[in-house]
Protein backbone atom coordinates (compact mmCIF):
# COMPACT_ATOMS: atom_id res chain seq x y z
CA UNK A 1 0.00 0.00 0.00
CA UNK A 2 1.54 3.27 -1.09
CA UNK A 3 -0.64 5.58 0.99
CA UNK A 4 -2.30 5.26 4.27
CA UNK A 5 -4.36 8.11 5.61
CA UNK A 6 -5.13 6.42 8.88
CA UNK A 7 -3.55 8.79 11.40
CA UNK A 8 -3.04 5.97 13.92
CA UNK A 9 -0.60 4.23 11.59
CA UNK A 10 1.58 7.33 11.54
CA UNK A 11 2.55 6.77 15.14
CA UNK A 12 6.07 6.51 16.57
CA UNK A 13 8.53 4.36 14.64
CA UNK A 14 9.65 0.95 15.87
CA UNK A 15 13.17 0.58 17.29
CA UNK A 16 15.25 -2.28 15.90
CA UNK A 17 18.09 -3.17 18.25
CA UNK A 18 21.10 -5.11 17.00
CA UNK A 19 24.15 -6.08 19.06
CA UNK A 20 27.77 -6.11 17.93
CA UNK A 21 29.84 -8.39 20.11
CA UNK A 22 33.23 -10.06 20.14
CA UNK A 23 36.52 -10.10 21.97
CA UNK A 24 38.83 -7.29 22.93
CA UNK A 25 40.02 -5.09 20.04
CA UNK A 26 38.17 -7.08 17.38
CA UNK A 27 36.67 -4.03 15.68
CA UNK A 28 33.31 -3.52 17.44
CA UNK A 29 33.62 0.26 17.74
CA UNK A 30 34.84 0.50 14.14
CA UNK A 31 31.88 -1.58 12.94
CA UNK A 32 29.28 0.52 14.76
CA UNK A 33 30.89 3.68 13.37
CA UNK A 34 30.89 2.30 9.84
CA UNK A 35 27.12 1.87 9.80
CA UNK A 36 25.86 4.60 12.14
CA UNK A 37 24.49 7.88 10.80
CA UNK A 38 25.61 9.67 13.94
CA UNK A 39 29.18 9.73 15.15
CA UNK A 40 29.14 6.59 17.25
CA UNK A 41 29.23 7.38 20.90
CA UNK A 42 31.25 5.32 23.31
CA UNK A 43 30.10 5.36 26.87
CA UNK A 44 32.46 4.62 29.68
CA UNK A 45 30.53 2.41 32.02
CA UNK A 46 31.83 2.40 35.54
CA UNK A 47 31.11 -0.89 37.18
CA UNK A 48 31.70 -1.82 40.74
CA UNK A 49 32.93 -5.36 41.00
CA UNK A 50 33.49 -7.26 44.19
CA UNK A 51 37.15 -8.08 44.27
CA UNK A 52 37.93 -11.66 43.57
CA UNK A 53 40.23 -13.76 45.69
CA UNK A 54 38.85 -12.77 49.06
CA UNK A 55 37.08 -15.57 50.84
CA UNK A 56 36.27 -13.49 53.86
CA UNK A 57 32.70 -12.23 53.55
CA UNK A 58 33.55 -9.24 55.71
CA UNK A 59 35.68 -8.06 52.82
CA UNK A 60 32.62 -7.71 50.62
CA UNK A 61 32.83 -3.95 51.12
CA UNK A 62 36.20 -4.03 49.43
CA UNK A 63 35.08 -3.36 45.91
CA UNK A 64 37.08 -2.23 42.98
CA UNK A 65 35.84 -0.05 40.18
CA UNK A 66 36.31 -1.11 36.60
CA UNK A 67 35.69 0.83 33.47
CA UNK A 68 34.11 -0.81 30.50
CA UNK A 69 32.98 0.76 27.25
CA UNK A 70 29.76 0.43 25.28
CA UNK A 71 29.25 1.80 21.77
CA UNK A 72 26.02 3.27 20.50
CA UNK A 73 25.05 4.03 16.91
CA UNK A 74 21.83 4.81 15.09
CA UNK A 75 20.48 4.54 11.54
CA UNK A 76 17.06 5.91 10.60
CA UNK A 77 15.66 3.58 7.95
CA UNK A 78 12.40 5.38 7.19
CA UNK A 79 9.40 6.86 9.00
CA UNK A 80 8.57 3.48 10.49
CA UNK A 81 11.88 2.00 11.61
CA UNK A 82 15.00 3.16 13.43
CA UNK A 83 17.99 0.85 13.75
CA UNK A 84 20.01 0.99 16.97
CA UNK A 85 23.46 -0.60 17.15
CA UNK A 86 25.02 -1.51 20.45
CA UNK A 87 28.67 -2.46 20.63
CA UNK A 88 29.00 -4.66 23.70
CA UNK A 89 32.02 -4.55 25.98
CA UNK A 90 34.41 -7.34 25.11
CA UNK A 91 35.11 -8.83 28.49
CA UNK A 92 32.96 -11.78 29.41
CA UNK A 93 33.00 -10.86 33.07
CA UNK A 94 30.43 -8.19 32.23
CA UNK A 95 27.65 -10.68 31.64
CA UNK A 96 25.28 -8.64 33.80
CA UNK A 97 25.81 -5.70 31.50
CA UNK A 98 25.46 -7.90 28.42
CA UNK A 99 22.15 -9.00 29.89
CA UNK A 100 20.90 -5.46 30.31
CA UNK A 101 22.04 -4.43 26.84
CA UNK A 102 20.49 -7.40 25.10
CA UNK A 103 16.99 -6.83 26.45
CA UNK A 104 14.71 -6.47 23.46
CA UNK A 105 17.54 -7.08 20.98
CA UNK A 106 16.52 -8.58 17.65
CA UNK A 107 19.82 -10.29 16.81
CA UNK A 108 23.59 -10.02 17.04
CA UNK A 109 26.81 -10.03 15.06
CA UNK A 110 29.77 -11.79 16.66
CA UNK A 111 32.96 -10.26 15.29
CA UNK A 112 36.02 -12.48 15.32
CA UNK A 113 39.71 -12.05 14.66
CA UNK A 114 41.11 -15.25 13.15
CA UNK A 115 44.34 -14.72 15.11
CA UNK A 116 42.37 -15.11 18.33
CA UNK A 117 39.33 -17.18 17.45
CA UNK A 118 38.75 -18.29 21.02
CA UNK A 119 38.03 -14.72 22.13
CA UNK A 120 34.51 -14.93 20.77
CA UNK A 121 33.50 -18.15 22.54
CA UNK A 122 31.89 -16.35 25.45
CA UNK A 123 29.83 -14.10 23.16
CA UNK A 124 28.61 -17.16 21.23
CA UNK A 125 27.76 -18.97 24.47
CA UNK A 126 25.92 -15.92 25.69
CA UNK A 127 23.72 -15.54 22.59
CA UNK A 128 22.99 -19.27 22.47
CA UNK A 129 22.03 -19.15 26.14
CA UNK A 130 19.81 -16.08 25.67
CA UNK A 131 18.41 -17.52 22.41
CA UNK A 132 19.34 -14.40 20.49
CA UNK A 133 19.98 -15.25 16.83
CA UNK A 134 23.48 -14.30 15.66
CA UNK A 135 25.86 -14.64 12.76
CA UNK A 136 29.67 -14.69 12.88
CA UNK A 137 31.71 -12.13 10.92
CA UNK A 138 35.42 -12.70 10.35
CA UNK A 139 37.15 -9.35 10.49
CA UNK A 140 40.04 -9.10 8.08
CA UNK A 141 43.19 -8.05 9.86
CA UNK A 142 46.20 -7.71 7.62
CA UNK A 143 48.49 -10.28 9.20
CA UNK A 144 45.73 -12.68 10.19
CA UNK A 145 45.80 -16.22 8.87
CA UNK A 146 43.21 -16.83 6.16
CA UNK A 147 40.88 -19.69 7.01
CA UNK A 148 38.16 -21.33 5.01
CA UNK A 149 34.72 -20.56 6.39
CA UNK A 150 34.25 -24.29 7.01
CA UNK A 151 37.41 -24.41 9.14
CA UNK A 152 36.18 -21.52 11.28
CA UNK A 153 32.75 -23.08 11.61
CA UNK A 154 34.35 -26.28 12.86
CA UNK A 155 36.74 -24.47 15.20
CA UNK A 156 33.87 -22.52 16.74
CA UNK A 157 31.63 -25.59 16.81
CA UNK A 158 28.82 -23.64 15.15
CA UNK A 159 25.54 -25.24 14.13
CA UNK A 160 25.31 -25.46 10.34
CA UNK A 161 22.48 -22.94 10.10
CA UNK A 162 24.53 -20.08 11.59
CA UNK A 163 26.03 -18.02 8.75
CA UNK A 164 29.73 -17.12 8.81
CA UNK A 165 30.79 -14.19 6.62
CA UNK A 166 33.92 -12.15 5.93
CA UNK A 167 34.07 -8.43 6.61
CA UNK A 168 36.27 -5.39 6.88
CA UNK A 169 34.78 -3.33 9.69
CA UNK A 170 36.54 -0.21 8.40
CA UNK A 171 34.39 -0.27 5.24
CA UNK A 172 30.80 0.92 5.56
CA UNK A 173 29.62 -1.24 2.68
CA UNK A 174 31.30 -4.30 4.08
CA UNK A 175 29.85 -3.79 7.57
CA UNK A 176 26.40 -3.07 6.15
CA UNK A 177 26.72 -6.26 4.09
CA UNK A 178 27.20 -8.20 7.33
CA UNK A 179 23.93 -6.75 8.61
CA UNK A 180 22.27 -7.68 5.31
CA UNK A 181 23.45 -11.27 5.80
CA UNK A 182 22.10 -11.18 9.35
CA UNK A 183 18.67 -9.94 8.23
CA UNK A 184 18.54 -12.54 5.42
CA UNK A 185 19.25 -15.19 8.04
CA UNK A 186 16.43 -13.84 10.24
CA UNK A 187 14.06 -13.79 7.28
CA UNK A 188 14.87 -17.41 6.45
CA UNK A 189 14.33 -18.49 10.06
CA UNK A 190 11.11 -16.50 10.36
CA UNK A 191 9.78 -17.98 7.13
CA UNK A 192 10.62 -21.50 8.33
CA UNK A 193 8.90 -20.79 11.61
CA UNK A 194 5.69 -19.57 10.02
CA UNK A 195 5.75 -22.59 7.65
CA UNK A 196 6.09 -25.07 10.45
CA UNK A 197 3.38 -23.26 12.40
CA UNK A 198 1.13 -23.47 9.36
CA UNK A 199 1.76 -27.17 8.86
CA UNK A 200 1.20 -27.81 12.56
CA UNK A 201 -2.02 -25.86 12.30
CA UNK A 202 -3.04 -28.05 9.38
CA UNK A 203 -2.95 -31.03 11.72
CA UNK A 204 0.45 -32.51 10.80
CA UNK B 1 13.03 19.73 43.59
CA UNK B 2 16.77 19.17 43.43
CA UNK B 3 19.02 22.15 43.83
CA UNK B 4 20.84 22.48 40.55
CA UNK B 5 22.03 26.08 40.81
CA UNK B 6 25.51 27.39 41.14
CA UNK B 7 27.26 24.18 41.79
CA UNK B 8 30.51 23.42 40.12
CA UNK B 9 31.70 19.88 40.07
CA UNK B 10 34.87 20.32 38.15
CA UNK B 11 38.21 19.36 39.53
CA UNK B 12 41.06 19.24 37.09
CA UNK B 13 42.95 16.80 39.23
CA UNK B 14 40.08 14.41 39.68
CA UNK B 15 40.37 11.22 37.67
CA UNK B 16 37.73 10.05 35.22
CA UNK B 17 36.34 7.61 37.73
CA UNK B 18 36.03 10.29 40.36
CA UNK B 19 34.27 12.94 38.36
CA UNK B 20 31.10 11.00 37.52
CA UNK B 21 30.71 10.35 41.22
CA UNK B 22 30.96 14.07 41.91
CA UNK B 23 28.58 14.92 39.10
CA UNK B 24 25.82 13.02 40.80
CA UNK B 25 27.08 13.73 44.29
CA UNK B 26 27.31 10.05 44.95
CA UNK B 27 23.73 9.23 44.12
CA UNK B 28 23.54 6.12 42.02
CA UNK B 29 19.81 5.58 41.60
CA UNK B 30 17.87 7.95 39.36
CA UNK B 31 14.47 9.02 40.68
CA UNK B 32 12.85 8.29 37.30
CA UNK B 33 13.08 4.91 35.58
CA UNK B 34 15.06 5.45 32.38
CA UNK B 35 16.10 2.91 29.77
CA UNK B 36 19.17 3.36 27.54
CA UNK B 37 16.74 3.90 24.70
CA UNK B 38 14.29 6.16 26.57
CA UNK B 39 13.90 9.44 24.72
CA UNK B 40 14.22 12.78 26.46
CA UNK B 41 13.44 16.28 25.23
CA UNK B 42 13.78 19.74 26.70
CA UNK B 43 10.55 21.44 27.80
CA UNK B 44 12.11 24.87 27.42
CA UNK B 45 10.91 25.71 30.92
CA UNK B 46 14.34 25.91 32.53
CA UNK B 47 17.23 28.07 31.33
CA UNK B 48 20.47 26.10 31.03
CA UNK B 49 22.34 29.13 32.35
CA UNK B 50 20.63 28.60 35.70
CA UNK B 51 22.11 25.13 36.04
CA UNK B 52 25.53 23.79 36.90
CA UNK B 53 27.73 22.85 33.96
CA UNK B 54 26.88 19.16 33.72
CA UNK B 55 23.11 19.62 33.99
CA UNK B 56 23.28 22.54 31.54
CA UNK B 57 25.33 20.48 29.10
CA UNK B 58 22.87 17.58 29.31
CA UNK B 59 19.89 19.90 28.83
CA UNK B 60 21.46 21.54 25.79
CA UNK B 61 21.87 18.14 24.13
CA UNK B 62 18.12 17.54 24.44
CA UNK B 63 16.65 20.28 22.27
CA UNK B 64 15.50 17.49 19.94
CA UNK B 65 14.23 14.13 21.17
CA UNK B 66 17.36 12.12 21.94
CA UNK B 67 18.05 8.74 23.51
CA UNK B 68 19.68 8.38 26.93
CA UNK B 69 22.46 6.31 25.35
CA UNK B 70 23.30 9.12 22.95
CA UNK B 71 23.40 11.76 25.70
CA UNK B 72 25.73 9.50 27.71
CA UNK B 73 28.06 9.07 24.77
CA UNK B 74 28.10 12.75 23.88
CA UNK B 75 28.81 13.69 27.51
CA UNK B 76 31.38 10.92 27.85
CA UNK B 77 29.75 9.80 31.07
CA UNK B 78 28.63 6.35 32.19
CA UNK B 79 25.00 5.59 31.39
CA UNK B 80 24.18 5.20 35.09
CA UNK B 81 25.50 8.68 35.84
CA UNK B 82 23.75 10.16 32.84
CA UNK B 83 20.47 8.65 34.00
CA UNK B 84 20.84 10.41 37.36
CA UNK B 85 21.55 13.76 35.68
CA UNK B 86 18.59 13.39 33.32
CA UNK B 87 16.30 12.32 36.16
CA UNK B 88 17.27 15.52 38.01
CA UNK B 89 16.31 17.54 34.96
CA UNK B 90 13.01 15.69 34.66
CA UNK B 91 12.27 16.32 38.34
CA UNK B 92 13.07 19.99 37.79
CA UNK B 93 10.63 20.21 34.86
CA UNK B 94 13.42 20.91 32.40
CA UNK B 95 13.02 17.66 30.46
CA UNK B 96 10.22 15.37 29.42
CA UNK B 97 10.85 11.64 29.16
CA UNK B 98 9.24 9.46 26.54
CA UNK B 99 9.08 5.68 26.48
CA UNK B 100 11.65 3.99 24.21
CA UNK B 101 10.37 3.24 20.73
CA UNK B 102 8.49 -0.06 20.79
CA UNK B 103 10.91 -2.94 20.21
CA UNK B 104 10.71 -4.78 16.92
CA UNK B 105 8.99 -8.17 16.95
CA UNK B 106 11.53 -10.76 15.65
CA UNK B 107 8.83 -12.54 13.66
CA UNK B 108 7.56 -9.41 11.95
CA UNK B 109 8.39 -10.14 8.30
CA UNK B 110 7.39 -6.66 7.19
CA UNK B 111 9.94 -5.14 9.59
CA UNK B 112 12.68 -7.54 8.44
CA UNK B 113 11.97 -6.71 4.78
CA UNK B 114 12.09 -2.98 5.56
CA UNK B 115 15.38 -3.42 7.39
CA UNK B 116 16.87 -5.40 4.52
CA UNK B 117 15.66 -2.87 1.98
CA UNK B 118 16.89 0.09 4.04
CA UNK B 119 20.37 -1.38 4.42
CA UNK B 120 20.66 -2.28 0.76
CA UNK B 121 19.48 1.14 -0.32
CA UNK B 122 21.91 3.06 1.84
CA UNK B 123 25.15 1.24 1.32
N1 LIG C 1 42.92 -4.43 9.24
C1 LIG C 1 41.79 -4.22 9.87
N2 LIG C 1 41.80 -3.48 11.00
C2 LIG C 1 40.63 -3.27 11.64
C3 LIG C 1 39.43 -3.85 11.20
N3 LIG C 1 38.44 -3.50 12.05
C4 LIG C 1 39.02 -2.74 13.00
N4 LIG C 1 40.33 -2.59 12.76
C5 LIG C 1 41.30 -1.86 13.57
O1 LIG C 1 41.48 -2.57 14.79
C6 LIG C 1 41.63 -1.67 15.88
C7 LIG C 1 40.65 -1.98 16.98
O2 LIG C 1 39.36 -1.70 16.51
P1 LIG C 1 38.17 -1.24 17.50
O3 LIG C 1 37.00 -0.94 16.65
O4 LIG C 1 38.61 -0.20 18.45
O5 LIG C 1 37.95 -2.60 18.30
P2 LIG C 1 36.97 -2.84 19.54
O6 LIG C 1 36.43 -4.20 19.38
O7 LIG C 1 36.01 -1.73 19.68
O8 LIG C 1 38.01 -2.80 20.74
P3 LIG C 1 37.69 -2.76 22.32
O9 LIG C 1 36.52 -1.85 22.51
O10 LIG C 1 38.94 -2.20 22.92
O11 LIG C 1 37.46 -4.16 22.75
C8 LIG C 1 41.49 -0.28 15.30
O12 LIG C 1 42.77 0.25 15.10
C9 LIG C 1 40.79 -0.49 13.99
O13 LIG C 1 41.13 0.47 13.01
C10 LIG C 1 39.46 -4.63 9.99
O14 LIG C 1 38.46 -5.16 9.53
N5 LIG C 1 40.64 -4.78 9.39
MG1 LIG D 1 35.59 -0.51 21.34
Amino acid sequence: MAYNNDSDSRSAPVGIKLLIAGGFGVGKTTFVGAVSEITPVTTEETLTVASIGTDDLRDIKDKTTTTVAMDFGRLTLDDSYVLYLFGMPGQERFWSMWNEMSDGALAAVVLTDTRRLGDCFSAIDFFEHRRIPFIVALNSFDDAPVYEIAEVRAALDLPSHVPVVHCDARESRSSAQVLVSLVRYLLTSATHMSRSTTSLGAGQ
Amino acid sequence: MPRLEEEQWYDDDAGRLVRPFLVTRGRTAPTVELDLLSLVQSTGAVEPTKLDLDHAHALQLCTMKISVAEVAGLMRLPATVTKVLLADLIDAGALLAHEPLPAADPEDLKMLEALLHGLQQRF
